[in-house]
């Protein structure tokens, strides 16, 4: 158990440190590159919009942005500030929808984004992986290279444009998917009643499936790579002598051993599929992280783009965190180290 | 060089379609330097025709022939992938070489900061610095920002196989005989990491031209400037879905698209060929 701890789990904790450490350091030092003074730029933007905003609240504005940007006091000051704001939780308000917090605006866009995302990675690793073992198992199988083609294809194309294809083809040309949203338009939420949730899937339907195409043939193409050197392994070859069922050799002999690069694979990519679910909620106009990115963009919220920027670094070194510590539960050499 | 050629494309059907598509595309940028109309104007043709054989992908909203339009988004966006990919390899070569040389604690820093760079969600990150740069930002200040940015994965990759270079044993006689760390690493370990940056090279000018459409789609670029990414924007800022002018965004998707596939192809198939395993499962040896 201690050397489980020594061996494994402090290097772990001190990567997840990193990763916080580095992604938090290079969003502090991003604005200081700007080539204008952000506050001042700012808040005359707020005023030339016209806002009707009290002096008071200018300033305590200004001071917001002064404290957000971490412009007062020295670069060192500055630093420590700006991480004392963020152990507080405290990434100030947003200035479009002032003086709403950030967090607050976050915390309701989240589940939509989670609630697509969590079960969109889930199925395209499952069936990803599923697949690409049958198909380097079967290599004969028409259906599973037909697959496997479509598979690479839309892989290698962008989120963007695979979800803008899935919108054009079934909610244009073949209008069964709702345009856009995550519910209609004046409905409220109401997750009491059947109708709500079958429409909230309906609406969820082509955002989600965008996520899994392209996850599917990623997953798809790594499990076959990996399970082709080990389907001609000695043991494999053995078991089938032996006589044992095909599917309990896929399983238990080829999948076992090549479903753990893929868990580390998995950990790798979680942050591409977290930007690629940003821009597929774009196209969609699903409610989520995304939206809500998109909106402070073209409102020039400053304070919620560096509000997202900063939870999504936390979020993904979190959820990549989690994946670590839940590894040995799938890999018996670091448990019985 | 031509042998390779000639066996890659007579074994490798992949390959040969790669060629097809990129071919197309090589065509479309070299059209844009005879296009009949100028980019940067609008209302040259009637606006919101549909594709014909006059006007190959039909006419925007804006009064541009959108073929002619995107032979200049393709030609802006690949140079904007060849940029950013020059950029990244220079420092994922350096990084990988040192780290995989030098070992100890220079090799531990640097893999440190090279893992955080694949598992960070750059998206956001790039949102945010092209938010702040939104007025000096270009086409060639996008790939400068891009290239700091794409160099991660590839660092390690080339890591890893000068951790091999360096157990064998012409490394050692090369140390023996007094040669300097650095020159090692240049003339005796980058010849034999070169195939592999090369075909990295093609996955990173994918990802940066994605990225450009991704960030371009937000509005984040420069928005004069015809790339694939703005075409996509223009379109929907004059929501052309809504409008019934479909051909507006299928037109980039399609040639975005065909532009992926083409580049993803060369990469899986000069990548399978540079590994002898799977190459003599192609070419029989």
């Amino acid at each position: 158990m201690r050397k489980f701890i020594l061996r494994y789990l402090i290097p772990r904790i001190i990567q997840y440190l990193t990763l916080i450490f580095v992604g938090i350091t290079v969003t502090y030092v991003i604005p200081r590159l700007a080539p204008t003074d952000p506050v001042e730029a700012q808040v005359s933007m707020m005023i030339a919009r016209g806002n009707t905003l009290d002096p008071q609240s200018v300033e305590s504005m200004r001071a917001a942005l002064t404290d957000l940007y971490g412009l007062s006091g020295n670069p060192v000051e500055q630093y420590f500030a700006f991480w004392g704001r963020l152990f507080r939780g405290d990434l100030g308000p947003s200035l479009n929808n002032f003086p709403t917090p950030v967090s607050k605006m976050i915390g309701q866009a989240l589940p939509y984004t989670l609630r697509l995302l969590i079960p969109a990675v889930v199925i395209s690793f499952i069936f990803g992986n599923l697949f690409g073992a049958l198909s380097s198992y079967y290599p004969a199988n028409r259906a599973l290279n037909v697959l496997e083609v479509l598979g690479q294809v839309v892989r290698s194309i962008p989120y963007y444009i695979v979800a803008i294809v899935l919108l054009v083809v079934f909610s244009y040309f073949i209008p069964i998917f709702p345009f856009s949203g995550a519910y209609p338009i004046g409905t409220r939420p109401d997750w009491s009643s059947i109708d709500f949730i079958l429409t909230y899937l309906e609406h969820a339907a082509l955002p989600a499936a965008t996520l899994i195409l392209v996850g599917f043939g990623g997953w798809f193409v790594g499990m076959k790579s990996l399970t082709s050197n080990i389907i001609s392994e000695d043991y494999v070859v053995y078991a089938e002598t032996a006589g044992l069922s095909k599917n309990r050799i896929l399983v238990q002999y080829i999948m076992r051993t090549a479903i753990l690069p893929q868990f580390t694979a998995l950990a790798m990519v979680l942050g591409t599929v977290f930007s690629g679910a940003l821009i597929m909620e774009v196209v969609f106009g699903y409610p989520g992280i995304g939206s809500l990115a998109i909106r402070a963009i073209y409102n020039n919220d400053y304070s919620m783009i560096m509000g997202i920027t900063i939870y999504s670094i936390i979020g993904v070194a979190t959820a990549v965190f989690i994946m670590d510590l839940l590894y040995p539960l799938f890999d018996p050499r670091v448990r019985y180290q | 060089m031509l042998k390779v050629l000639r066996d890659l494309l007579r074994y490798d059907g992949r390959f040969r379609l790669a060629i097809i598509l990129l071919g197309g595309v090589v065509a479309m940028v070299l059209l844009s330097y005879d296009s009949p109309y100028d980019p940067g104007k609008s209302f040259v043709v009637p606006w919101d025709l549909p594709p014909s054989r006059e006007h190959l992908f039909g006419t925007t909203s804006r009064g541009q022939d959108l073929f002619w339009w995107l032979t200049f988004a393709v030609r802006n966006s690949l140079y904007l992938g060849i940029v950013t990919a020059i950029i990244s390899r220079v420092i994922s070569v350096l990084v990988g070489l040192t780290a995989g040389y030098r070992g100890g604690w220079i090799d531990r820093v640097l893999m440190a900061i090279s893992d955080t760079f694949v598992v960070l969600p750059l998206l956001p990150i790039l949102i945010l610095l092209s938010f702040l740069l939104r007025d000096s930002m270009n086409l060639l200040n996008l790939a400068i920002i891009l290239g700091l940015f794409g160099w991660s994965f590839d660092a390690r990759l080339i890591r890893s196989q000068v951790l091999s270079l360096r157990e064998r044993s012409f490394t050692r006689t090369a140390i023996y005989s007094g040669t300097s760390g650095f020159w090692i690493t240049i003339n005796e370990h980058l010849p034999f990491v070169l195939p592999i940056v090369f075909a990295t090279t093609l996955n990173n000018i994918l990802w940066s031209i994605g990225m450009e459409v991704t960030l371009s789609v937000l509005g984040l670029s420069d928005l004069t400037t015809p790339t694939l990414g703005t075409a996509l924007f223009w379109a929907n800022q004059h929501g052309a879905l809504v409008a019934g002018v479909w051909w507006w965004i299928t037109a980039p998707a399609v040639v975005t698209a065909i532009l992926f596939l083409g580049l993803y192809l060369l990469f899986t198939s000069i990548n399978e060929f540079i590994d002898p395993r799977t190459r003599l499962r192609l070419i029989g040896g």
